[in-house]
């Protein structure tokens, strides 16, 4: 049901996708890392979208080891219990941070007023952090949103852009170029490397956006 | 106190990077030839993950407005303290109002001048490398400019011999083509017979967009799927060799995105990801296919030939200070 490759010599990626991004085997990732980053052999343990990626030391330990020891722990976790937190993210829509609404618009067949509607009333979850420092990918985006990446990403795309791609939400948490669809801004900052906790978001965090223009 | 005179948006503060971070989206980062920032600070008797400054666009020259012993190893190219050329993979010691100049190399992409105690810049999340991406780490978050100050720790290495020293064989550094060691990544088999041959055979130019982030490598062929494959976003480590669908290939480097999507058809072998990192543009590679254990054998044999380089050289310093 998993497959572990290596990705290299020091790292294991386990993919238990089936398809479409799954719920409750995201949980069992979040949870399934929460164990792997205990053992003192792992560097970090790395979630994705229903995979994770594993990095330990190759001067002191065998991959074969740790495949062994990954399955394992994959087998004997269920689901993660740790308790969601809730974060509200105040976001203004439209305007010259809102310029693929129309395009958005377009491709569901709804008017920009929906699309706004159906974005702002979605409940979000933090599936995976990565990427870019502080970026989410963020779970639970009305399907009729799931428009493809651009075509060709945009060069620089502004820190707070509010955007959505590939069937996900997110936020730019810094300027950087993007692929992904912009709909609005929001102010929040959502990482910054001198914080205790960097990033605004935690895995499994419950995310809504509330609209304020 | 040390003194750039030499801006450039690519030449950074740099140490062996954050190891840990990824799962705050933070890129390990980093220096690029990690062998070659471990070498200098070695010189120098300092621990081997000290910060130094990673150069790419050349000439870069500093001043130095005090005493202070440094290190230059990495590309080959002219390097001059004042008028007086070093050779390659050498540590000398500066006077107050000297002036380091490096030329372009005629072999490598990036220098590093490492420095007795190392820079003094804040460590943020553990590392005094700097992040363009999140504007943290290094110098400010950014590059060095022309006028910027930077201060190193003191260290009793300065007592070094006046003449300076070096390695008498200095690193390797890739001729001609490169041969770049890699294992097969989650992918490999989903691309056609024909690419996976492809791969190992042909030729890759490393183009004018290989950057800190990816190198972009271009041939004849593009590579092909046996049939399109939509991935969830996965994390990435450096030396991840990702192929978009038009088939050209992009080596994930040090400033790479932690997670991405495209399908992966191999891992380069850390050891090797410095002879990219070396590689010029327009120059060439060759992947060469190993196998685990023999991947490996090969990552610990460099730690092994590092700590040896490291306990040589300490026993060299206190051998030429007794003269």
């Amino acid at each position: 049901m998993i497959r572990i490759s290596s990705a290299g010599a020091g790292a294991l990626l386990l993919d238990a996708a089936r398809g479409a991004f799954n719920d409750s085997v995201q949980e069992r990732i979040w949870a399934v890392a929460r164990r792997m980053a205990a053992l003192p052999e792992i560097l970090q343990a790395v979630p994705g979208v229903n995979n994770l990626l594993i990095v330990f030391d190759t001067i002191q330990y065998d991959p074969a080891i740790l495949e062994h020891s990954l399955r394992a722990v994959w087998e004997d976790t269920l689901v993660d219990a740790s308790p969601a937190r809730e974060i509200v993210l105040p976001v203004t829509y439209g305007g010259t941070f809102g310029e693929d609404i129309p395009v958005v618009a377009r491709f569901a067949g709804l008017t920009e007023e929906e699309v706004i509607a159906a974005h702002v009333s979605g409940e979000y979850r933090v599936a995976a952090i990565g990427a870019m420092p502080g970026f989410a990918y963020l779970t639970g985006l009305d399907p009729r949103l799931a428009i493809p990446r651009r075509a060709s990403p945009r060069v620089s795309v502004e820190q707070g852009a509010v955007s959505i791609g590939g069937g996900q939400a997110g936020v730019m948490p810094c300027t950087s170029p993007t692929g992904w669809h912009i709909l609005g801004k929001t102010e929040e900052i959502l990482f910054d490397a001198q914080r205790v906790e960097p990033c605004l978001f935690r895995l499994g965090d419950r995310v809504k956006f509330r609209r304020v223009g | 106190m040390i003194e750039v005179l030499t801006g450039s948006p690519l030449n950074t503060i740099q140490d062996l990077g954050r190891p840990r971070t990824m799962t705050l989206g933070v890129s390990r980062g980093g220096a690029m030839d990690s062998a070659a920032l471990k070498l200098g600070n070695l010189l120098l008797g300092n621990d081997i993950d000290t910060a130094g400054i990673e150069v790419v666009f050349f000439p870069f020259k500093i001043r130095f407005h005090a005493d202070q012993a440094f290190a230059v190893t990495g590309a080959r190219g002219v390097a001059r303290l004042d008028d007086e050329p070093l050779p390659p993979d050498w540590a000398a010691k500066a006077r107050a109002g000297q002036i380091l100049t490096l030329h372009a190399p005629a072999n490598g992409a990036r220098s590093y001048v490492t420095f007795a105690g190392g820079l003094d810049v804040p460590v943020v999340l553990g590392s005094r490398s700097t992040d363009m991406k999140g504007g943290f780490g290094g110098y400010q978050g950014r590059a060095l400019e022309a006028g910027t100050r930077l201060a190193a720790f003191p260290s009793d290495a300065k007592d070094m011999p006046s003449s300076g020293y070096g390695l008498a064989h200095p690193c390797d550094l890739p001729e001609n083509v490169a041969e770049v060691r890699c294992l097969p990544a989650a992918e490999f088999d989903a691309f056609t017979d024909d690419s996976q041959a492809l791969f190992f055979e042909q030729l890759w130019t490393v183009t004018r967009t290989a950057n800190r982030l990816g190198y972009r490598l271009e041939s004849e062929t593009p590579l092909s799927l046996r049939s399109p494959l939509e991935l969830l976003s996965h994390g990435i480590v450096p030396g991840t060799v990702q192929v978009p669908s038009a088939g050209m290939p992009i080596v994930q480097m040090a400033d790479a995105n932690t997670c991405g999507g495209y399908p992966k058809i191999a891992n380069v072998i850390e050891p090797d990801l410095r002879l990219l990192a070396q590689t010029q543009t327009g120059r060439q590679i060759r992947f060469i296919r190993v196998e685990l254990d023999e991947a490996v054998a090969a990552i610990r044999a460099e730690a092994v030939r590092m700590h040896e380089l490291g306990l040589a050289l300490q026993s060299a310093r206190t051998t030429l200070l007794a003269r």
